[in-house]
């Protein structure tokens, strides 16, 4: 098996508290490989944006990353990168979309110059190769009218197209890795399914690897190539789409896919999972999930679960799956 | 765009319009005509000298309905008419005080003021702007604080303070410039103005500094500033490039509403410098009851005022897209 595009080992970020600094990943490793689409599920608060974050070196101030962590891209550590080396790695090497089309672009720049600034970042082009390269761009992610858009302002745009532009500046410089941060949780559901396919006919089409988040697993079904579950700042569970929609091992992961409305399940009362994500500083001991577990027993609250392997491909971190403990 | 640049000076016509009434009532109600004779010319003056006094200065017209007149002359012919009338076309007449032109006082008044107020704009906004930028970048580290802490000192200090320290430091132990005083001639002008000038931007640094800062840390924390690291902007750009020219927005409401006033001059600098601009011009009309020069110059404030406001708005459109004035 070659290297894996992504390997994140070991990471934890944490912010200053007022009684010492608090968690908000704890220890996660993850890695995913060329062309792969991992999709990363939580619930909010669960960090799964912080991790993302941690991957470009965005940490908003005054978060940190724990020392002890690696981030290796392409083979290179990327926390041990010198800050241009990092920033040549931005936007060439990964691209990131993130959830709010309104907000993320820049208000007073046309949309074309932004899109254009990214190209300039990174490739030497003259003014004029670099705008058709951008109109080209908006071609490509769907944008009808393209060199007529170029000089559009944001708020001239509706949200899927401003999400659509975001994509187009994100792809803009074929980058190996997409990260795409809840892409469509703003969006409406019919644009929702149009921006999915594109991110999809997109990453198939460069071999363009997606770290998708989310926290719907309706978009996990449509893109995901392998699932990984975070809860309370740690990876619960990993796995197979199919193993992880199909035969799930951890009970959060259960809980969620059984709060997902079924159309075969109309009349009835749909199940949730009772109490909500605790704060980070406010993890309970044990098994984080343990609280809130319909099957918590002895060794829960006291005892972190490890990491068990269930089949080449799908592991969890939970005591029902640990045969050294007893039920 | 025309149409609102149309209704919004209607507008500055019509406040105008409310300004000059109430001046009217300040300056001939409140203070009647004769108590301003009776101080130009003396309380033992002779009634002729007196009457004669009031006549040249047109003060000797009934004050809103001249009964003597008839027809339209009964509105026209008097004190309010002859307000509105002279200051609509600018003919503000003579001095109280020293019967000089006051057009003349305005015309050589001009330069001089200028000569400290543009200086003094441009290098204030220029330094705190960069210097707001720049702890702006630094947030939350020891150079942010050591700057508030700064911002704070040269704020809790007096106006007054600065020129005195400044005229003591510079010109008396220093002796870099000359205390006080102003030479139009242009080989030497500069010494005159380069100490309130440097007095002036110390005294307003901390202030801006601490309004821009603020600017800037709200536009810092904002989504496409992430966007723009995330495509691989470095620091610098992402300052200049992203964080100013959004913060260009708020920046120009303060900024420019106060470019019509450098033409009225710097009233505390140019009295204690000796600079013979409108700022000293306005004191001196104070002091020596001179109520046409300070009458022309609160209307003269007025209107740059309004200018300013008009000004504001349309530099809004030329700087915010989403600003479409309509």
């Amino acid at each position: 098996m070659s290297a894996p595009l992504l390997a994140v080992e070991n990471l934890s970020i944490s912010f200053p508290g007022e009684a010492g600094p608090v968690r908000v990943v704890d220890r996660v490793s993850l890695s995913i490989a060329r062309g792969e689409t991992l999709a990363l599920v939580g619930e909010s608060g669960s960090g799964k944006s912080m991790t993302a974050l941690a991957m470009m070196r965005l940490v908003p101030k005054p978060g940190r990353i724990q020392p002890g962590a690696h981030i290796a891209f392409e083979g290179r550590d990327l926390l041990s990168l010198s800050v241009p080396d990092m920033r040549a790695v931005r936007g060439a090497g990964i691209g990131m979309i993130f959830q709010e089309p309104m907000t993320s672009l820049n208000p007073v720049t046309t949309v074309g110059d932004q899109v254009l600034e990214a190209i300039e970042l990174h490739a030497k082009l003259s003014r004029a190769q670099a705008r058709s390269h951008v109109i080209e761009l908006f071609g490509l992610v769907g944008i009808p009218d393209a060199k007529h858009r170029f000089g559009a302002y944001p708020h001239q745009l509706s949200g899927g197209l401003k999400q659509r532009v975001m994509i187009a500046m994100a792809m803009a410089m074929r980058p190996r890795l997409l990260i795409a941060d809840e892409p469509t949780t703003a969006l409406d559901a019919t644009i929702r399914a149009q921006i999915l396919e594109l991110l999809r006919d997109l990453s198939a089409k460069t071999e363009t690897a997606v770290l998708l988040i989310t926290h719907d697993f309706g978009v996990v079904n449509e893109v995901a190539d392998r699932v990984a579950v975070m809860y309370a700042g740690e990876i619960v569970e990993e796995g197979s789409r199919g193993e992880l929609l199909g035969h799930p091992r951890h009970p959060y992961t259960q809980g969620l896919l059984r709060s997902i409305p079924k159309a075969e399940a109309r009349g009835h009362r749909l199940e949730e999972i009772k109490g909500s994500v605790p704060r980070p500083g406010h993890w309970p001991t044990g098994c984080r999930f343990h609280p809130r577990c319909p099957h918590a027993f002895a060794p829960c609250p006291g005892t972190e679960p490890q990491r068990t392997t269930v089949s080449a491909t799908q592991a969890a971190c939970c005591h029902l799956l640990d045969r050294s403990v007893e039920p | 765009m025309a149409a609102y640049f149309l209704r919004r000076i209607g507008y500055g016509v019509i406040t105008l319009l409310g300004v000059l009434l109430l001046l009217f009532v300040l300056f001939f109600a409140v203070t009647d005509p004769d108590d301003i004779a009776r101080k130009a010319v003396g309380e033992r003056a002779r009634p002729e000298v007196y009457a004669q006094w009031k006549t040249n200065h047109g003060y000797d017209k009934p004050l809103i309905i001249n009964t003597g007149a008839t027809g339209a002359g009964r509105f026209t012919d008097t004190l309010l008419a002859e307000h509105y009338r002279r200051m609509l076309t600018f003919d503000f007449g003579r001095s109280d005080a020293d019967d000089s032109p006051i057009s003349r006082r305005l015309r050589e008044g001009a330069l001089p003021s200028l000569g400290i107020t543009v200086p003094l704009f441009v290098m204030g906004l220029v330094v705190s702007v960069a210097v707001a930028l720049f702890v702006a970048f630094f947030r939350e580290t020891y150079i942010d604080r050591v700057v508030l802490v700064l911002c704070m000192l040269t704020m809790s200090v007096a106006g007054l303070l600065y020129i005195i320290a400044g005229q003591y430091l510079v010109g008396q132990l220093l002796r870099w410039f000359p205390i006080s005083g102003f030479d139009p001639n242009p080989a030497v002008v500069a010494r005159f103005l380069a100490l309130p000038v440097l007095v002036g931007v110390l005294s307003g640094f901390g202030a801006d500094t601490r309004f821009y800062r603020t600017i800037f840390l709200e536009e810092i924390g904002r989504d496409y500033v992430r966007t723009a690291r995330a495509k691989g902007c470095g620091d610098a750009r992402v300052m200049v490039r992203h964080v100013l020219r959004n913060a260009l927005i708020p920046i120009l409401t303060n900024v420019v509403v106060q470019i019509p006033f450098l033409f009225t001059g710097a009233l505390l600098l140019e009295s204690f410098f000796g600079i013979p601009g409108l700022g000293a011009l306005t004191v001196e009309a104070i002091q020596g009851n001179d109520f046409s020069t300070l009458r022309t110059m609160v209307y003269l404030g007025a209107l740059l005022f309004i200018a300013g406001q008009i000004l504001t708005d349309i530099s809004y459109a030329l700087a915010d897209p989403r600003v479409r004035l309509g």
